[in-house]
């Protein structure tokens, strides 16, 4: 019985479980998902797919008859039984920023500040603040801000009311590219330091790959994966959800320094690949992407050729792709996953299969950072 | 100039409309905000019946009062058996029926601005832990502000310029129910032009100074 | 008030194609019942058409100075038609004392009024009603009725004043005020109260109530409003305000 084994205490007191079916006059939403307790969880889709509308069940801001939500141990809802918005410990961050116009900065951030005493919580207020950068911001008016500032804003707001859990609704959707670039390092440092899990909205395959850790893809209501990060990337049964975009996300460290070539050196367990000199310290953790049309196979390792990335595997799968005259192709580069995209006709004439050593030639790396 | 007589209406006016603005904004906030966020099926009745007084002629509801507020109407026979005698010829009655008579104006700019403020601030502030009570004085208020100040101005100005009502259930008692307006109607009938001047050139400036006051404090009251 | 009169102005072009002629009158509204009747009789006697308004006779003298429409006043004094003779707004030698009215104490309530009035000096009621007595003229008979029974002073605070003798019925005949000043035309009929209970005041308390008629400016020349005084003035008309217990 699923359902007694999801009722033992030892896997209701740790991560999130989410059963809900609500049926909207547009689509029907039907969701059983087990979520990690931290980290951050991405739930993917195309507008429309149900992302926001699950976010916003299980935030109780939309009904959700019969559903059942427990986060880390603390159960919001079962059955008809039903925590309130407002009694759950969470963090909601808007797509649209959401501050109230009639309150300061700083009145907007104390408004569901919970938990502390007067002069603590203004510390609390005020390292939060600086933590996002609005410091200065304080004693201004939200009209006076701009689209990423007070985004920051919200997501203090969020973070101030001691949540045991955040979540994030597209909060970079609204925001131009630059704007978003102005956010995304406040996003990665609350990845980093947040002890609680955080679940992002989002339909840009860039920002879940840069924040996330486990990967949900929704599609009309249904969820179609849901997994660690990394392998859910590199998972080439999906429908072509990322399409152009398929790809995968490698957490390295930086390994070492050539300050000849002005190269850095980052390893993981396939190997390692080089970037461009990057000024961190050695051993600090970096998260790359590398798209598989920026991934080419050879049989033998290439030695006169100009690209630096090569990395052996083993062909693990092949699939089909969208375009009839491509195959995307998944490799074990010793634990860490790769897809390249290939040709159909490269494909017969190397003869690939599952199981047959290759050598990958990486001609691009994102470095998510 | 203005007599005693005169002094006495304004003052009971004064007294009248003010009593009736803050009865119309404690009763007609909750009013007007299950209008703005109800999804029931009574929604487009309750809003009709409350807009009632805005078409309907001050003598109908008048003529109603008399008849239901009297000793034989099921209001009066309620106010009797509650001891309080019956309405009409009473500040009180007047009162009552400046409330329902001014109601649209009150409830009406109010209810705008509570829609206007859509569904996100609320659901905004129940994410930040706000109680349905906070939220609605924490939030709703302070953003439908311009709405009360609206519906304030002109609950107030409205009954400042009732007549019809007053004529009909109050009978002309000074200091009780005989206010401005009714005073104005006796001066003509009684062809003291002057004294009926200087009331209705004032009634003429403050209503003036009113509407001017809610342009200056409120340049888009429809956009609440 | 003024738009009845645009009405019956627009009426009275179409009637002008008839024979026939219209008469416009304004009358008191204590004489609204009798007025009535005696149209009614006056049409069919004459083929001329009554057009009627009724009110106090106090906002009949404001607007017919300020050019309102009438042609005949039926007032409920002799004051206000005096007046308007001395303003020229009159047909000269055309007003005359159409009915002497009479004022009653009633009550809706049977019983409640003692064929004496004692009931006033008693006291035992919240509200009494009366027409305003600075523009109604039974209202004033009823002031001086009060002061001539010494009661004035100790009923001021419970008198409710309609603004004409039919909002002081009014009052009392939905019960808001349980008795009031009326003029005896209001609840007799044939000899008896139509309803409710009464005290008919003693002549001799108050300032006769002679209510005069007078053909109005507009009038003038006009032979439908010179035929209705001359039937106000005939058997049938006088029979007719008898019944309502006005003397002549």
């Amino acid at each position: 019985m699923l359902q007694d084994i999801r009722n033992t205490p030892e896997t209701a007191a740790s991560g999130i479980q989410i059963q809900l079916a609500v049926a909207f006059p547009a689509f029907k939403l039907e969701v059983d998902l087990a979520l990690p307790g931290r980290g951050v969880t991405a739930l993917f889709g195309h507008s429309g797919s149900g992302k926001t509308t699950l976010l916003r069940c299980l935030a109780g801001l939309e009904k959700a008859p019969q559903a059942r939500i427990h986060i880390n141990g603390t159960c919001w809802q079962d059955g008809s039984h039903v925590v309130p918005t407002h009694q759950r410990a969470l963090g909601y961050v808007f797509q649209e920023a959401s501050l109230f116009p009639h309150l300061s900065v700083r009145k907007n951030l104390a408004f569901g500040q919970t938990g502390a005493a007067a002069t603590e919580s203004r510390q609390i207020l005020e390292h939060t603040a600086e933590r996002l950068g609005i410091a200065h911001l304080l004693e201004r008016s939200p009209g006076k801000l701009s689209g990423g500032e007070r985004q920051r804003v919200a997501i203090a707001r969020a973070l101030l009311t001691n949540p045991q859990i955040l979540l994030m609704d597209e909060p970079l959707a609204a925001l131009d590219l630059k704007r978003k670039q102005e956010i995304l390092p406040y996003l990665e440092r609350l990845h980093d330091e947040l002890e609680i899990p955080m679940i992002y909205v989002s339909h840009s395959p860039d920002e879940v790959a840069r924040l996330a850790d486990h990967l949900v893809l929704l599609n009309k209501g249904q969820v179609v994966a849901s997994g660690p990060l990394q392998e859910t990337l590199a998972r080439i049964d999906l429908p072509a959800v990322f399409a152009d975009d398929a790809g995968v996300v490698l957490d390295t460290t930086i390994g070492a320094h050539d300050e000849q070539d002005r190269l850095s050196r980052l390893d993981f367990s396939g190997g390692h690949i080089f970037v461009g000199r990057r000024d961190r310290p050695l051993g600090q953790k970096m998260r790359c992407r590398i798209h598989a049309r920026d991934v080419s196979l050879t049989l033998q390792r290439q030695e006169d050729t100009s690209i630096l990335n090569l990395v052996p595997g083993l062909v693990v799968d092949i699939a089909e792709t969208d375009n009839p005259a491509n195959v995307l192709v998944r490799l074990d580069a010793n634990g860490t996953p790769l897809l390249a995209r290939i040709t159909r006709r490269s494909l017969r004439l190397l003869d690939l299969h599952p199981g047959k050593a290759v050598w990958a030639q990486i001609k691009a790396v994102a470095l998510l950072d | 100039m203005l007599s005693s007589a005169d002094w006495a209406a304004i003052s009971l006016t004064l007294k009248l409309a003010s009593l009736t603005t803050l009865l119309l904004l404690l009763i007609g906030t909750p009013i007007a905000w299950w209008l703005a966020y109800t999804r029931s099926k009574l929604k487009p009745a309750i809003g009709a019946v409350v807009s009632l007084p805005l078409v309907l002629p001050p003598t109908v509801l008048g003529f109603y009062m008399l008849l239901l507020m009297g000793p034989n109407g099921w209001i009066g026979q309620f106010t009797q058996a509650l001891g309080l005698g019956t309405l009409p010829f009473t500040f009180t009655g007047l009162l009552v029926a400046s409330v329902l008579y001014s109601m649209p104006f009150v409830v009406q700019p109010v209810q705008n601005a509570f829609e206007a403020i859509g569904p996100r601030p609320l659901e905004v502030a129940a994410t930040l832990r706000a109680s349905p009570l906070k939220t609605f004085f924490a939030v709703a208020l302070p953003l439908a502000r311009p709405g009360f100040i609206t519906g304030a101005i002109l609950g107030f100005a409205h009954t400042v310029g009732e007549f019809g009502v007053v004529l009909m259930i109050g009978g002309n008692i000074p200091g009780k129910t005989r206010v401005v307006s009714v005073q104005i109607f006796n001066h003509v009938e009684e062809m003291e032009y002057l004294h009926a001047h200087w009331l209705a050139g004032g009634m003429v400036v403050l209503s003036f100074l009113v509407l001017l006051a809610l342009y200056v404090l409120n340049p888009n009251p429809r956009k609440g | 008030m003024i738009r009845p009169f645009i009405l019956a102005a627009i009426l009275s072009g179409t009637s002008l194609l008839a024979n026939a002629d219209e008469v416009q009158i304004a009358v008191a509204a204590n004489f609204s019942a009798p007025i009535k009747l005696i149209a009614a009789d006056f049409e069919k006697d004459t083929g001329h058409k009554a057009v009627i308004a009724t009110g106090a006779t106090g906002a009949f003298y404001a607007q017919i100075r300020n050019g309102a429409p009438f042609e005949v006043f039926l007032s409920a004094d002799d004051e206000t038609p005096t007046k308007l003779e001395a303003e020229g707004k009159t047909v000269a030698g055309s007003r005359f004392t159409y009915a002497v009215g009479k004022l009653v104490l009633w009550s809706a309530k049977p019983g409640f009024v003692d064929a004496k009035g004692e009931v006033l000096k008693k006291g035992e009621f919240a509200h009494l009603s009366l027409a305003n007595p600075k523009t109604a003229p039974y209202g004033a008979a009823a002031v001086e009725t009060l002061k001539k029974l010494g009661v004035f002073d100790s009923l001021q605070s419970k008198i409710v004043q309609g603004e004409n003798i039919s909002q002081a019925q009014q009052f009392i005949a939905t019960g808001n005020a349980e008795l009031g000043f009326v003029a005896l035309s209001q609840v007799w009929k044939d000899g008896k109260l139509t309803s409710g209970s009464g005290w008919l005041v003693p002549a001799d308390f108050y300032a006769p109530i002679k209510q005069d008629a007078v053909i109005l400016a507009n009038g003038k020349g006009k032979a439908a409003a010179e035929a209705l005084i001359k039937y106000l003035k005939g058997d049938k008309a006088r029979a007719v305000i008898k019944s309502f217990g006005y003397e002549i």
